[in-house]
């Protein structure tokens, strides 16, 4: 399976996600944020960092960058497409999922590792993924997801919210929301669930000896679904 | 152009006699431009002039050290042609002025350092010190500095992965932020400051030059008094997201052989970058100041010499790269200027709009810069103090360990490194929080473990005394995680160097320090002085702060300091033997202040260091930590806060207090827990290098047991540790 990581002026994690995903299998190619058009690929990966140093509003610039038109493109025939941290705000700044990134609720930076309750329904991400809750690692500024509450209730309808932050158990909780997302959402697909946005780094988990191995589970699953 | 005379100099932070030297030596008044030079060369920051003579003598050399003490940074070779490039330096001055700005700039600095040596970053650390938490500039304070250093290194994409936090009044009107970077590089391309080579083009990479920071280096060598606001034009302003972008394309350049000298511009911008490097390379060097890239307009070349603007680079290129060079720069989008060339004329000389408006001869700035042998005063030893039974009557181990571990110096700093991120570059495999952070070394087996620490309540008791524990602390730190200690670098943190008794602090510290570098073969590769840490003729605790580099071969070797399973065995290795004296126990339960530090002793350090990590070697260690701040108690209630286990004691029959026990700060010790299978075999090996220990308790789940005393739950003693600075921070 072919895959393409973009490199944005700021990304910072384009190398760790190109070394998780050649781990799991996958061909994969850095594109530069200059070049137009994508190379043939089965996968497209919007990675996290500071694009563009995240100046004006996170994620706004890379969203108008060259190689955008494409990823876009590729998007709307159906190619499977990830943003991670950073790459879920440029996914929401071009539109191609729904919402807005707020700052976090208490206005400060956090990274730590968080649990997930996986959306496993009609979606090519989470579906075979043995585990209900999964333990991945979040590290950002600006992760509160917001929307509408009419967009909330379509996204709903449509299955479309994809993880939710749980404690340890599963409970989904004022508690366990890390950064005061609505409904605890912590990552979302669009329409057609071939996109996917979300705050967690599955690229950070993949070993035992990092302080989780649950993002191994994520890439195992997709490349499974795309074979 | 003002015509130059003494006050003038004076104004630039020169001193009268100082002033006298430069035109002896010029045999003419220097012009502004000139002036201007001179003082940002021979000011503190820049020149060690009161410190250089001592720090010569230090320890810097070992069988794995490429390169000590006098370039960017120092290297230490960890096999396989890898090589570790650190350094730790100060920024104290400007993150007083502000905060935000003063810190992020400081870990900016510090990542230039590392990458101008061709190695990319792979570690960030920080020791920052702060007033009491009652004084009211504190909160924001802290605020401000943590929100600049993980402004920086969270956009630069680097992880934090350990470092310090202490208040203390002495820092009301002074608070230190140091700051750390290790980065990774090959034994063969590792990039020097010492240009070479006539005629070759030097280059200016980078931001453009603003008028921020101007005499930034000055500041940084002056003590503050009430018009303290006014400096802050001198405080400069970082831009992560330019730094990675030069970042990256420093690294694309360094793949070939294009580069012979890079130098970044760091403290007196493109005067000292220019002068060192010539100076090194026993070189003119001429530069074209109308070619520097300004983002103000009429900057003059006053003001282009001494900005401190962020993010710049000044890079002597092989004849003939300048295309492919410029090329590199344009894909990051970086400002890219050949702006002179190398000379035979030895001098440094420059020009704007064709007319030359400054030619110095580049040893008056380097090797004739003024060196001073400061007057200093030798400290006593204090007295010991004399604790009694009567001095613990009515006193509960479990109340005074609940009242410690929610004490500002040893409560939980998560709420600190939770806003740093740790685990960018993916290999982090110890966070912050235990003894020392550990990255691997990517797509290998092996893992740098590095740590930074200091100990200024001691080393204001007695300095010789309080060097020489940091150097072992930071030893203890690394063999904590089962990793072999290297090397360390030191950042001096002091008062007025004009004052015996701040000056025989510094000199006392470094004595100390060097004597346990050289005992332990723990040499130093790299360091700053930061002097003049004085408000209103107050000056700090005297504060070195160490980092330490140790090397893991095989990462699946490491540990980490929580317990791991119950029934398993919790040794000390090392005497207890009762040192009370500038305890957190003392300080914060007796309110005695007096009395000498712990004793250091080199030689049982050093074994029980190094029978430690044989014993981790041999995988007969579940988890370890040293004891330091608040004693076994307090070192245990920790680990078992980390592993949510619990420890039952056995019954204490030693022959000091309980108190003396449990709370003293004795160097030299590890508490260690070990499977019974193997309690036999440890206890042997112990045996056999004469180390002392004693078996202390046992682990069991969730509670600390003691005999006489009620259960204590580890549940509700992690509360107790964590919510102080929660609270703090919030209210």
């Amino acid at each position: 399976m072919k895959s393409s990581v973009i490199i944005f002026p700021g990304s910072n994690c384009d190398r760790d996600m190109d070394v998780a995903l050649k781990k799991f299998g996958f061909k994969n190619k850095m594109v530069w944020h200059n070049d137009n058009v994508i190379p043939k690929s089965d996968l497209v990966v919007l990675p996290g960092g500071f694009s563009y140093g995240d100046y004006l509003r996170c994620g706004s610039i890379a969203a108008k960058s060259n190689i955008i038109n494409s990823v876009i493109e590729f998007a709307n025939k159906g190619g499977l497409v990830i943003g991670i941290c950073n790459g879920f705000q440029i996914l929401i700044e071009t539109g191609l999922v729904t919402g807005a990134l707020l700052r976090n609720k208490y206005l400060k930076f956090i990274c730590k590792n968080i649990f997930v309750k996986a959306n496993k329904t009609h979606n090519k991400y989470f579906n075979k993924i043995k585990k209900d809750i999964l333990e991945l690692h979040i590290a950002h500024n600006d992760g509160n997801y917001f929307c509408s509450k009419d967009d909330l209730k379509s996204m709903q309808d449509n299955d479309q919210i994809a993880i939710r932050y749980c404690d340890s158990n599963g409970e989904i909780s004022e508690k366990s929301n890390p950064n005061g997302s609505i409904q605890n959402i912590a990552g979302v697909f669009n329409e057609k669930k071939n996109i996917l946005g979300m705050m967690p780094h599955p690229e950070r988990v993949i070993d035992n000896c990092l302080s989780s191995n649950d993002g191994s589970y994520f890439f195992e699953n997709l490349l499974s679904n795309m074979k | 152009m003002i015509e130059v005379n003494e006050k003038i100099a004076i104004d630039h932070g020169l001193k009268k006699d100082e002033y006298k030297k430069i035109c002896e030596l010029l045999k003419r008044n220097p012009n502004l431009t000139e002036l201007g030079i001179f003082s940002a060369m021979w000011n503190e920051h820049c020149s060690y002039k009161s410190s250089k003579k001592h720090l010569k003598k230090l320890n810097t050399k070992g069988k794995k050290v490429i390169q000590g003490p006098g370039e960017n940074a120092g290297v230490i070779d960890i096999g396989d042609d890898d090589a570790i490039v650190f350094k730790i330096e100060s920024h104290n001055h400007p993150s007083f002025i502000e905060p935000y700005q003063g810190a992020a700039t400081g870990v900016g600095g510090i990542l230039r350092d590392v990458f101008t040596m061709g190695a990319r970053p792979i570690a960030n650390l920080n020791s920052i010190h702060f007033g009491s938490p009652s004084n009211k500039k504190t909160k924001s304070l802290l605020r401000g500095v943590v929100q600049g250093i993980g402004g920086y290194g969270n956009c630069i994409g680097v992880p934090t992965i350990a470092g310090q936090t202490s208040f203390d009044e002495s820092y009301n009107g002074n608070i230190l932020v140091n700051a750390m970077t290790l980065g990774l590089v090959k034994k063969d391309k590792i990039f020097y400051s010492k240009a070479a080579g006539l005629n070759k083009p030097v280059i200016y990479v980078g931001s453009k030059t603003g008028r921020d920071g101007i005499h930034g280096a000055s500041m940084a060598s002056a003590k503050f008094d009430d018009k303290i606001e006014e400096k802050k034009p001198t405080v400069q302003v970082g831009d992560p997201f330019t730094e990675k972008l030069l970042l990256e394309a420093c690294l694309e350049l360094m793949r070939d052989d294009s580069i012979i000298a890079i130098q970044d511009m760091g403290a007196a911008g493109l005067t000292s970058s220019s002068v060192e490097m010539a100076s090194k390379g026993k070189l003119g060097i001429e530069l074209h100041l109308d070619k520097v890239p300004c983002r103000e307009e009429n900057m003059s070349p006053y003001e282009i010499m001494l900005s401190e603007s962020q993010e710049r680079m000044l890079i002597v290129l092989e004849n003939g790269k300048e295309k492919k060079a410029k090329e590199i720069f344009d894909k990051w989008n970086l400002d890219f200027s050949v702006i002179g060339k190398t000379t035979n004329s030895k001098n440094i000389e420059l020009y704007f709009d064709k007319n030359k408006v400054a030619n110095i001869p580049i040893d008056l700035l380097s090797e004739e810069a003024p060196e001073y042998d400061r007057k200093w005063k030798k400290s006593k030893l204090p007295q010991k103090i004399k604790f009694t039974k009567k001095d613990f009557k009515n006193l509960k181990i479990t109340d005074v360990l609940k009242k410690i571990l929610a004490s500002p110096n040893v409560c939980s700093k998560e709420w600190i490194w939770e806003q740093y991120d740790h685990t960018v570059m993916g290999d982090t495999i110890q966070k912050p929080g235990g003894d020392a952070g550990v990255v691997r070394v990517h797509g290998s087996e092996k893992a740098i473990a590095a740590t930074v620490d200091s100990s200024a309540s001691y080393c204001y008791a007695h300095p010789f005394s309080g060097g020489k524990q940091i150097v072992c602390e930071t030893w203890r730190n690394l063999i904590c995680v089962g990793a072999e200690p290297i090397a360390i670098t030191n950042c001096l943190n002091f008062g007025n160097p004009e004052k015996p008794e701040n000056m025989g602090e510094f000199v006392e510290c470094v004595e100390g320090l060097n004597e346990a570098s050289k005992y332990l073969n723990f040499p130093v590769v790299s360091g700053n002085v930061s002097f003049y840490n004085e408000t209103k003729d107050k000056g700090i605790k005297p504060t070195p702060t160490i980092g330490g580099v140790g090397l893991i071969k095989n990462y699946k070797d490491m540990i980490t300091m929580d317990l791991k399973e119950t029934g398993n065995i919790i040794f000390v290795v090392g005497k207890t033997e009762g040192h009370l004296d500038q305890s957190i126990f003392a300080k914060e339960v007796l309110n005695e202040k007096k009395g000498p530090p712990p004793e250091i002793n080199l030689f049982n350090e050093k074994n029980n260091g190094e029978t430690v990590l044989k014993l981790i070697k041999d995988k007969l260690i579940r988890s370890a930590h040293d004891v330091s701040l608040g004693g076994i108690m307090t070192g245990i209630a920790k680990m078992c806060i980390k592993g949510k286990k619990g420890i039952n004691f056995y019954k204490y029959k030693g022959l000091i207090d309980k108190f003396e026990f449990f709370f003293s700060e004795d160097q030299g010790r590890y508490i260690i827990e070990v499977k019974k299978e193997n309690v036999d075999k440890v206890k042997k090996i112990l045996d056999k290098n004469s180390n002392h220990y004693d078996l202390i308790g046992e682990v069991i789940e969730g509670n600390i047991s003691i005999n006489d005393e009620p259960t204590l739950s580890v549940d509700k003693l992690a509360d107790y540790n964590k919510d102080w600075l929660n609270k703090y921070m919030v209210n």
